[in-house]
C-alpha cells in the first residue's frame, strides 16, 4: 500500500508506524523478556465459588523438579501486611468495600480467586507445581445471580459486611417532576434487560515481571498494563515502597479494552516477592486463567421506563439498575455503572431524569471497565426502549428518534442528568445513515419476505447514541469521589538536528498514538511526521501521566501534545525574531520557516532555530537554552461523540441463526486526525459490540462454576464473522478543545449491541417476538420464536 | 495452558512409528497435525508420556485415483484435499468438506488420518468418509488391514484402531453424484453444532455431533431408498439418537437442527 504524502497530515489517512514491528514479531511483549535469575510464579486458584480454606498442602508440588516453594495466603500475608488491592472510586461515603488481599488467606470468594502460590525455576515447573498443590476447602453457600443476591436471606459474599449491597447511588434531580411525567404519560414503556457478563479477550493476556534493585532498593515493574503511571502510584501506596524508587514499564501491550486498566493481585504479588527475595519474579497469564483472574465486563440487570406524550415525545426516563460487582471491588469497579448513569436519556431531549444504581457483591470474578464501561449498557437500555416506544406509538424507529433528538441548535445543551453536551447534529447523522443503508429498498425486501412467509426474515436495527468521553475534568471527577484527576501531560522536545521527541502520558496499547501524535506535531511544525519520535509507557521516560482508557487519549493527551507544540513554537518565534531583528508579532510561520510578514526573503527555518537553541550562542537576553515545552492539560468538559448505526440482519427462522447482512455506521467524533485509525476503531468496536449481541457470554452454573474458560467455549468472533461495514463520518467539532476532537475508541462498541438486537427483534416482531436475550445465539432465537408462537420451548 | 511433561520421538517411517507404539503401548500417542491433540494436552485432558511424531512421513501424503477408488495417504493435509484438482473432479465432496474444517492454519496442519484416528463426533471429514462408504487402511505389527468406515468409529473419541496401529491410507469411491454437506456453527472456525453429509443422492447420509461417534443416519437412508420425499426422510433424521447437550445446543435443539439440515442437504443433493 502506498499513500502519497499530503501537505498536511492531520485529516488524511496515514499508515501506522507501529505496525511493522508488531507484524514482524520485532515488538517485545512481557513474555518475550527474560532477566537473569528470574523465578516464575504459578498461582493456585480456587475451584470453589465460596469456601473456607482449611489447608494448603504443597508436599506433592515440592517433589516436582524446579519447584522451589509453595506459599499459602497466610504465608504471604506478611509481604503486604494490611495493604489491600486498591479501589480508587469509593462512589459513596458509605460504600461497602471489603479488604482485598492479593492471595486469599481464609476464605475463597470466587472460582479463580488466588489461594496459594508456587515459586519455580520455569513456567512449566510453575504450572506443574500449581496443578499438584492440594487445597482443602469447606464449601460455603455461593451467591451467583445479582437478583438473588439482594433477596431476603441470601447468603452473604462477605459475612462481616452484613449485606451484599455495596452501595446505592441515585441521580434524581427532581423526583416529583418524574412522577408527574409518568402520571400524565400517554405512553409508558417499561422494560427489563440483562447485560450478560463479558470476558475481555485482548490478543495478549496479562503478564508481569518485577525486577528488584537489591543495592538501590528500587523496583522495576514490567507489566502488560494500560496504566503504568497509576500502577506506579498504587504499588507505592499498597506495598509502602517509596514512589521515587519505582519504575513501571508497559512494553508492547497486546490490547486491553479496559481489562488492563487495573491494579491486579499478580502485579502486587510479583513486586512484593521480588523485593523480598531480591530476584526477578514473573508470571504470565494463560488464556484459561484470564477467564477468571482478569476482570470481566458488563453484568447488570436494568429496569428502564419511558414516559411519553401521545406523539411519542419522551418526558421522563426512570432507571433502576442492579450492577454485579463480583466478589471484590477492583480499581474502578464501583464507578463503571456511574459512567452510564448520566446517559440513560440517550441522545434525546428528555426533561426529567431518575437513575438509581444498586451495586451488589456476588461470588464471581470482579467486574470493571470494559470497552465503553457503563455507556454501552446505558445506550442499550434506552435504544431498546425507544424501539418499544416506537411500536407503542405506531411510528418507525427513525421517526421516534427524530421526534426526540436534541436539536442541532440546542448546543451547548444541558442534559437532564446535569451534563453539558458539546456539539452535534443528531438528525443529520441519522439522515446520512438512513440514506447509506438504502432504507426504502431494505424495507421493501422485508415486506416482501414477510408476505411470502420466507424462512429468511429481514430485520432493521437502529442505534442512535451519544457518549461522554475524554475523561475528564478533574473537578468533576472530584464530585464523583474518584480518587484521581483527569488531566494529561505532554512534553515536546526539539533535538539539535530539528528532530522532535514527544513524551506523552497516554499509554497506547494498540491505538496508534505514535502515528497520530507525530501527525499533530508535524503539521504544527511543518516537518515530516517521521521526524517526530513519540515516547511513552515507561515512567522513567514519561514520569507524568494518567494513561489510556475511556477514549481520552486524543481529546486530553493529544490536546496536551498540541498545546506543548504551541509553546515550542512560541519560544521558537522569539528566537526567530531575535535572529531576524524583527518584532515577533510581525512573524508568520510558513512551511517550516518563520518569515517577516510581507517579506518572505527575511526568513529563518525551523532547523536553524533548533540548532541555535541548542548552541545557545545567540539567544535573546535571559532566554534559557534548548527548545522544549511541557503541558499538563485538564479538560474543561467531557467530549460527546455521537452517531447512528443501522444493522440489517437476516434471521433463519428454521434455525434461529442471525446473519448481519449490512452494517452502516455514521459517527461524529469531531475532527479526525487519522481517518484510517478512526475507521479501524469503528470496525473493531462494532464487532466487539456485535459480539455481545450475538456471541459472547461468561456462563456460570448456579453454584458459581464458570463454564466458558477458553476461546472454544467463549465465542469471540473473528474476521470471518465481521459484517461488511460501511462507515462514514459527520463532523461537528468539539468546542471543548483546540483540535475540535471527541474520541472514537469506544463508540462502535457502544452503538453496535442495541443496533444488532433491535434488528433481530425487528425481524421477528411479526412472529410475536418483542425481546431476545443476549447473546442472541441460534438456540436462543429459535426458542424465542417458538415461545412467541406458543410452541414448545 | 501448559501441557504436562512428555517425551518426543520422531518416526522415520510408518514401521518405525508402529515399533515405537508397540514399545510404549497406551502411554504413547501419534502426533500428526496436532491441532486436536495439542490443545487437549494443554488443557491436560490428554497426558500421553510419549509423542510419536509422524508428521514428517511425506510418503503418506498423496491422493491417487485408480479404478473408481480414490486412495488418500493418511498424512495428507486438509488443505491438500481442499485444493486437489483430482478430488475436485473425482470426489468433490471430500474437497468441499475439507475446506470447511477449522481455519486456514488448522487446514494446513491437520491430516485426514489424524482426524479419523481422533474420532471426534463433531469433526467434518469423518462424516464425509462415512457417508461415502469409505475404507480405512490400518497398519500394525502384523501388516495392513482394511476397516470399513461404518465399523471404524466405536465410541466417544474411540476407534477400531489398536494401540499399536496407525492409519496409513483412506479410500473412498470416486463419484460426484448427488452430494452435499451442511455444517451449522456460530463461528467459521468452530466445530459443527450439527452437520449433515449426503452422498450418492441420499444412499449415504451421515450426521455430525449427533451422538458419541460420527453416525450413519440409517433411517434417513432407508426412507430415501424407499422413495420418501426429502422432507419425510429428514423427519426421521434424529430418530433413536441421543445427541449431546452443550452451550450451543441442547439435545432437543440438536434433533431439530438435524431434521432441518438433513432436509436442506437432501434437497441440495437433488432429493426432492
Amino acid at each position: 500500500m502506498t499513500m502519497t504524502e499530503p501537505e498536511t497530515h492531520v485529516g488524511s489517512p496515514r499508515l501506522r508506524r507501529e505496525d511493522p514491528a508488531l507484524l514482524t514479531g520485532e515488538a517485545q511483549f512481557i513474555d518475550d523478556m527474560s532477566l537473569h535469575g528470574e523465578i516464575w510464579v504459578g498461582i493456585v486458584r480456587s475451584t470453589e465459588a465460596h469456601a473456607t480454606i482449611l489447608g494448603v498442602d504443597g508436599s506433592a508440588a515440592l517433589e516436582i523438579d524446579g519447584v522451589a516453594e509453595v506459599l499459602s495466603g497466610a504465608d504471604l500475608a506478611p509481604l503486604w501486611g494490611e495493604g489491600a488491592l486498591p479501589c480508587a472510586w469509593p462512589v459513596t461515603d458509605d460504600m461497602r468495600n471489603p479488604p482485598h488481599l492479593p492471595v486469599a488467606t481464609s476464605v475463597a470468594k470466587y472460582v479463580g480467586d488466588a489461594v496459594a502460590v508456587v515459586l519455580a525455576t520455569s513456567r512449566y515447573a510453575a504450572a506443574d507445581g500449581a496443578a499438584a498443590v492440594s487445597v482443602d476447602y469447606d464449601p460455603l453457600p455461593a451467591v451467583v445471580d445479582v437478583e438473588a443476591a439482594v433477596a431476603d436471606g441470601a447468603p452473604l459474599v462477605h459475612e462481616d459486611l452484613g449485606a451484599n449491597e455495596s452501595y446505592t447511588w441515585p441521580l434524581i434531580p427532581d423526583p416529583e417532576a418524574v412522577d408527574e411525567a409518568f402520571a400524565n404519560a400517554a405512553h409508558v414503556v417499561s422494560e427489563r434487560y440483562v447485560q450478560q457478563r463479558l470476558i475481555p479477550a485482548p490478543m495478549e493476556p496479562r503478564g508481569v515481571l518485577a525486577a528488584p534493585g537489591v543495592a538501590s532498593g528500587e523496583l522495576t515493574l514490567y507489566s502488560a498494563t494500560q496504566i503504568p503511571h497509576i500502577l506506579k502510584v498504587m504499588t507505592a501506596v499498597t506495598l509502602g515502597i517509596p514512589e521515587h524508587k519505582i519504575r513501571v514499564v508497559a512494553p508492547s501491550v497486546g490490547g486491553g479494552f479496559g481489562c488492563k486498566l487495573n491494579v491486579y493481585a499478580e502485579e502486587i504479588l510479583c513486586s512484593a516477592l521480588a523485593m523480598d527475595r531480591g530476584v526477578p519474579v514473573r508470571w504470565t497469564e494463560s488464556r484459561s486463567e484470564a477467564a477468571t483472574a482478569t476482570i470481566q465486563g458488563r453484568g447488570q440487570v436494568q429496569h428502564i421506563e419511558l414516559a411519553a406524550d401521545d406523539t411519542g415525545k419522551v418526558q421522563a426516563v426512570r432507571v433502576k439498575l442492579l450492577a454485579d460487582m463480583g466478589a471484590y471491588l477492583q480499581l474502578v469497579t464501583p464507578g463503571v455503572p456511574l459512567l452510564g448513569g448520566f446517559l440513560y436519556h440517550g441522545c434525546y431531549d428528555i426533561a426529567h431524569y431518575s437513575f438509581e444504581c444498586t451495586s451488589v457483591f456476588t461470588n464471581k470474578t470482579p467486574t470493571d471497565a470494559y470497552r465503553g464501561a457503563g455507556r454501552p449498557e446505558a445506550t442499550y437500555a434506552v435504544e431498546r426502549a425507544m424501539d418499544s416506544l416506537a411500536v407503542a406509538v405506531g411510528v418507525t424507529p427513525e421517526e421516534i428518534r427524530s421526534r426526540n433528538f436534541i436539536a442541532a441548535d440546542a448546543f451547548p445543551y444541558e442534559s437532564c442528568a446535569g451534563l453539558i453536551f458539546d456539539s452535534g447534529d443528531y438528525q443529520a447523522v441519522l439522515d446520512k445513515a438512513v440514506e447509506m443503508a438504502g432504507l426504502e429498498g431494505v424495507r421493501a425486501d422485508q415486506t416482501q419476505r414477510r408476505a411470502d412467509g420466507s424462512n429468511r426474515q429481514i430485520g432493521i436495527g437502529f442505534s442512535s447514541y451519544v457518549e461522554m468521553c475524554g475523561l475528564a475534568p478533574s473537578r468533576v471527577l472530584a464530585s464523583l469521589n474518584y480518587g484521581a484527576g483527569g488531566w494529561e501531560a505532554a512534553t515536546v522536545r526539539v533535538l539539535p538536528t530539528a528532530k522532535v521527541q514527544v513524551i506523552t502520558g497516554s499509554t497506547p496499547h494498540g491505538q496508534g498514538h505514535e502515528t497520530s501524535w507525530s501527525m499533530i506535531v508535524a503539521d504544527k511544525l511543518g516537518i515530516d511526521p517521521d521526524d517526530v519520535e513519540v515516547l511513552h509507557s515507561d515512567t522513567a521516560i514519561s514520569p507524568t501521566g494518567l494513561d489510556t482508557y475511556g477514549s481520552r487519549s486524543l481529546s486530553v493527551g493529544g490536546t496536551a501534545v498540541f498545546m506543548a507544540t504551541d509553546k515550542v513554537l512560541d519560544k521558537a518565534r522569539l528566537i526567530a525574531a531575535h535572529q531576524l531583528e524583527a518584532n515577533e508579532d510581525d512573524l508568520e510561520y510558513v512551511d517550516g520557516s518563520f518569515q517577516v510578514r510581507g517579506t518572505p526573503t527575511a526568513s529563518v527555518p525551523f532547523a536553524a532555530i533548533a540548532f541555535a537553541a541548542f548552541t545557545a550562542h545567540d539567544l535573546p537576553e535571559g532566554m534559557e537554552p534548548n527548545l522544549e515545552a511541557h503541558v499538563t492539560y485538564d479538560p474543561p468538559n467531557f467530549t460527546f461523540p455521537n452517531g447512528t448505526h443501522i444493522a440489517v440482519v437476516e434471521v433463519d427462522t428454521d434455525t434461529g441463526d442471525v446473519d448481519i447482512v449490512d452494517y452502516v455506521a455514521v459517527d461524529d467524533c469531531g475532527n479526525q486526525v487519522n481517518p484510517m485509525i478512526v475507521e479501524g476503531q469503528v470496525h473493531g468496536g462494532v464487532l466487539q459490540g456485535a459480539a455481545q449481541a450475538l456471541y459472547e457470554d461468561a456462563v456460570y452454573t448456579e453454584d458459581g462454576q464458570i463454564v466458558t474458560v477458553n476461546l472454544g467455549d467463549y465465542l469471540v468472533p473473528s474476521a470471518a464473522e465481521a459484517p461488511a461495514y460501511r462507515v462514514a463520518g459527520h463532523v461537528t467539532p468539539s468546542p471543548t478543545n483546540p483540535m475540535g476532537v471527541k474520541g472514537i475508541g469506544e463508540a462502535g462498541t457502544i452503538a453496535a449491541t442495541p443496533a444488532v438486537i433491535n434488528a433481530v427483534v425487528d425481524a421477528l416482531r411479526p412472529m410475536g417476538v418483542s425481546d431476545v436475550a443476549m447473546p442472541a445465539s441460534p438456540q436462543t432465537v429459535w426458542r424465542a420464536i417458538n415461545e412467541a408462537q406458543g410452541g414448545a420451548s | 495452558m501448559i501441557p504436562a511433561s512428555f517425551d518426543y520421538e520422531v518416526a522415520e517411517s510408518a514401521e518405525h512409528a508402529i515399533a515405537l507404539l508397540t514399545e510404549h503401548g497406551d502411554e504413547a500417542k501419534l502426533l500428526a497435525g496436532g491441532h486436536s491433540l495439542i490443545p487437549m494436552m494443554r488443557f491436560r485432558l490428554a497426558t500421553p508420556t510419549v509423542l510419536v511424531d509422524v508428521g514428517r512421513l511425506d510418503d503418506l501424503r498423496y491422493i491417487n485415483a485408480d479404478n473408481g477408488t480414490i486412495s488418500i495417504g493418511a498424512l495428507t493435509r486438509h488443505s491438500e484435499l481442499e485444493h486437489s484438482q483430482l478430488l475436485a473432479q473425482s470426489c468433490p465432496m471430500m474437497a468441499s468438506v475439507a475446506a470447511l474444517v477449522g481455519d486456514p492454519a488448522v487446514r494446513h496442519r491437520g491430516t485426514l488420518g489424524g482426524t479419523l484416528a481422533h474420532s471426534d463426533p463433531a469433526s467434518d471429514l469423518p462424516a464425509a468418509v462415512l457417508a461415502l462408504g469409505g475404507t480405512i487402511v490400518a497398519r500394525g505389527p502384523g501388516g495392513d488391514r482394511e476397516i470399513a468406515a461404518t465399523d471404524f468409529f466405536t465410541g466417544y473419541f474411540e476407534s477400531a484402531l489398536a494401540d499399536d496401529e496407525m492409519i496409513v491410507e483412506v479410500r473412498v469411491p470416486a463419484g460426484d453424484a448427488g452430494w452435499n454437506y451442511q455444517k451449522f456453527n456460530r463461528r467459521a472456525q468452530d466445530w459443527a453444532i450439527v452437520g449433515v453429509a449426503v452422498a450418492d443422492a441420499g444412499a449415504g447420509v451421515s450426521l455430525v455431533n449427533m451422538g458419541s461417534t460420527p453416525l450413519r443416519a440409517s433411517a434417513v437412508e432407508a426412507a430415501v431408498a424407499s422413495g420418501a420425499s426429502a422432507a419425510d426422510a429428514a423427519a426421521v433424521a434424529a430418530e433413536g439418537l441421543q445427541p449431546p447437550s452443550d452451550l450451543n445446543a441442547d439435545a432437543d435443539y440438536r434433533r431439530h437442527l438435524a431434521r432441518v439440515f438433513t432436509q436442506r442437504a437432501l434437497n441440495a443433493a437433488g432429493v426432492a
